[in-house]
């Protein structure tokens, strides 16, 4: 195919696109809907599982030294912490320090015990995958000198399964929304190229190959899928711009969890958008050609 | 230049509609197909561009043979040939310009000598003065000129016609007629089905009849010979 023959294309499918009128716009109409359904609930489903993922990294193992340990086997116990499989982060808090928590969450009246702390020294440990957290646990109980080893036994097992749910509809949703998604604007491609099946017993009567007529139909899938990212793309931005504005500052005070930034967030949900309106439309334009490109 | 040898055609629902066809037609031929509805003219008729294939027999053109070509080459094969619809058969939603333009860009030919050729065409069928309107503004006779224009444009040397006064009032079809005329004069050949009587029998060519799907009669400066 020479260059013109795909400017001409190119030129053919922009034509189409404005002199069918109604058939264009309600082709645009439905690739906007399911757009921006899917658009509202990928931006939804990333922060639940960005929640999630916040919820699970808080999970800590706490190791209790035993109380008759001297310096060098903590030390010891230490470096055992560090090189068991599965640990990420080690952070150890001397008895002293674990008592000026409780005086801070507690009251002054607990200063009485710093002359004679009855409190452990603490290792806090973050498994690298929370959800080995109880693996882990066990293996530290192992090592010598641990008093106690503390993970929030049941709790933890409950919030993963809670967690692991969540996700797992989630996904189930998002594919059948997907699925949902191309039927149904492959579904409006299909009736507006219907309605031109006799263009394109025409275009064949008069000499032209399956991919001369072909091409120009894609083409204006691509803009249909173009045109009706428009507006979820403009909706999304506007909306998570907002609600991040909104619900960010008082989230970041709690520390329990965070909304996914704004930048890059907010391009990648586009872009995923953009990118689902031209495959679908694409796909939609190619299939539905297809069946009549048989005369 | 077309020669049909010994043409069979049995469609799925078991309707023969060509039931041993010979025939020959030289280059410059002017020819009516005749018969009855339901006789296989229109069969004869798109055989000749492989709308239909024969279910055996030969149909050679210009040396191809329809029977046996490949169905990617079948595009190629109708750039060769014009073909003229009783229902016209025009792309709504393209212009006068744009219609005839298709059999141009279809063999990938520059703009600019896809705007001379078209504009010519459009001068000899009568509307180059309506060239930029959509083909629901025309009337039936001036829509058939453009389809003859698209047909011709491409300047092949067979032009099918089946039926194409059928849709028009006997004025316009006498004008259709002579655009026909004028094209033969340029040495093309046409085959044409009608059921006009007395266009066959006051411009006299030869009529090929058809009936029960074998040609019934042959004959140069032929009458159209059936009661009607």
């Amino acid at each position: 195919m020479k260059a013109r023959t795909l400017g001409r294309h190119f030129r053919e499918s922009l034509k189409s696109i404005s002199r069918n009128g109604w058939m264009t716009f309600a082709s645009v109409a439905a690739v906007t809907v399911t757009l921006l359904l899917v658009g509202v609930f990928v931006m939804i489903m990333m922060n639940l599982n960005k929640v999630a993922d916040d919820l699970e990294k808080d999970v800590e193992i706490k190791v209790y030294v035993e109380l008759t340990a001297e310096e060098t086997s903590i030390t010891k116990l230490e470096e055992d912490i560090r090189t068991t499989t599965g640990v990420a982060e080690v952070v150890y808090s001397p008895k002293g320090d674990e008592l000026s928590k409780l005086v801070v969450d507690f009251g002054e009246d607990l200063k009485l015990f710093e002359q004679q702390n009855p409190l452990h020294n603490v290792f806090y440990i973050k498994a690298t995958n929370p959800q080995e957290t109880k693996k882990v646990a066990q293996k530290l109980d192992r090592l010598d000198n641990t008093f106690e080893v503390k993970y929030g036994e049941g709790k933890i097992e409950k919030l993963f399964t809670f967690l692991n749910t969540g996700r797992n509809v989630g996904l189930v949703l998002i594919l059948a929304l997907l699925f949902t998604a191309m039927f149904l604007i492959s579904n409006t491609i299909r009736i507006t190229i219907i309605a031109r099946r006799r263009d394109i017993e025409i275009m064949k009567l008069v000499g032209a190959t399956n991919w001369f007529i072909r091409i120009p139909f894609i083409l204006e899938g691509m803009w249909l899928g173009i045109l009706g990212s428009i507006v979820p793309i403009t909706l999304v931005t506007v909306l998570y711009y907002n609600i991040h504005s909104l619900l960010a500052p008082r989230l970041e005070q709690g520390k329990l969890f965070e909304l996914l930034d704004f930048s890059p967030f907010i391009y990648q949900v586009n872009g995923l958008i953009l990118l689902m309106g031209i495959l679908i439309g694409v796909w939609g334009s190619f299939m539905s050609v297809r069946k009549f490109l048989r005369v | 230049m077309i020669e049909m040898i010994n043409v069979y055609k049995k469609y799925p629902n078991g309707i023969v509609a060509a039931n041993g066809i010979d025939v020959k037609i030289e280059q410059g031929d002017f020819v009516y197909v005749v018969g009855p509805s339901g006789a296989g003219k229109t069969t004869f008729i798109k055989m000749m561009y492989r709308e239909e294939r024969p279910t055996s027999g030969d149909i050679m053109i210009n040396g191809i043979n329809l029977a046996t070509i490949k169905n990617s080459r079948v595009p190629h094969l109708r750039r060769q040939i014009g073909v003229v619809f009783q229902d016209f058969k025009l792309l709504p939603r393209l212009n006068v310009y744009e219609n005839v333009a298709f059999a141009l860009e279809v063999i990938e030919e520059t703009p600019k000598v896809i705007r001379k050729k078209v504009m010519d065409v459009l001068e000899l069928v009568g509307l180059k003065h309506k060239a930029r309107m959509f083909p629901t503004e025309l009337s039936g006779g001036e829509q058939q000129r453009v389809s003859i224009a698209r047909s011709i444009v491409n300047t092949p040397k067979l032009v099918i016609a089946d039926e194409p006064t059928g849709n028009l009032d006997p004025e316009t079809s006498w004008e259709i007629m002579n655009i026909f005329e004028e094209i033969n004069a340029r040495g093309t050949t046409i085959i044409m089905a009608t059921h006009n009587r007395e266009i066959v029998n006051t411009i006299r060519h030869r009529v090929i009849a058809v009936e029960g799907g074998l040609i019934t009669r042959d004959e140069y400066r032929g009458e159209y010979g059936y009661e009607g």
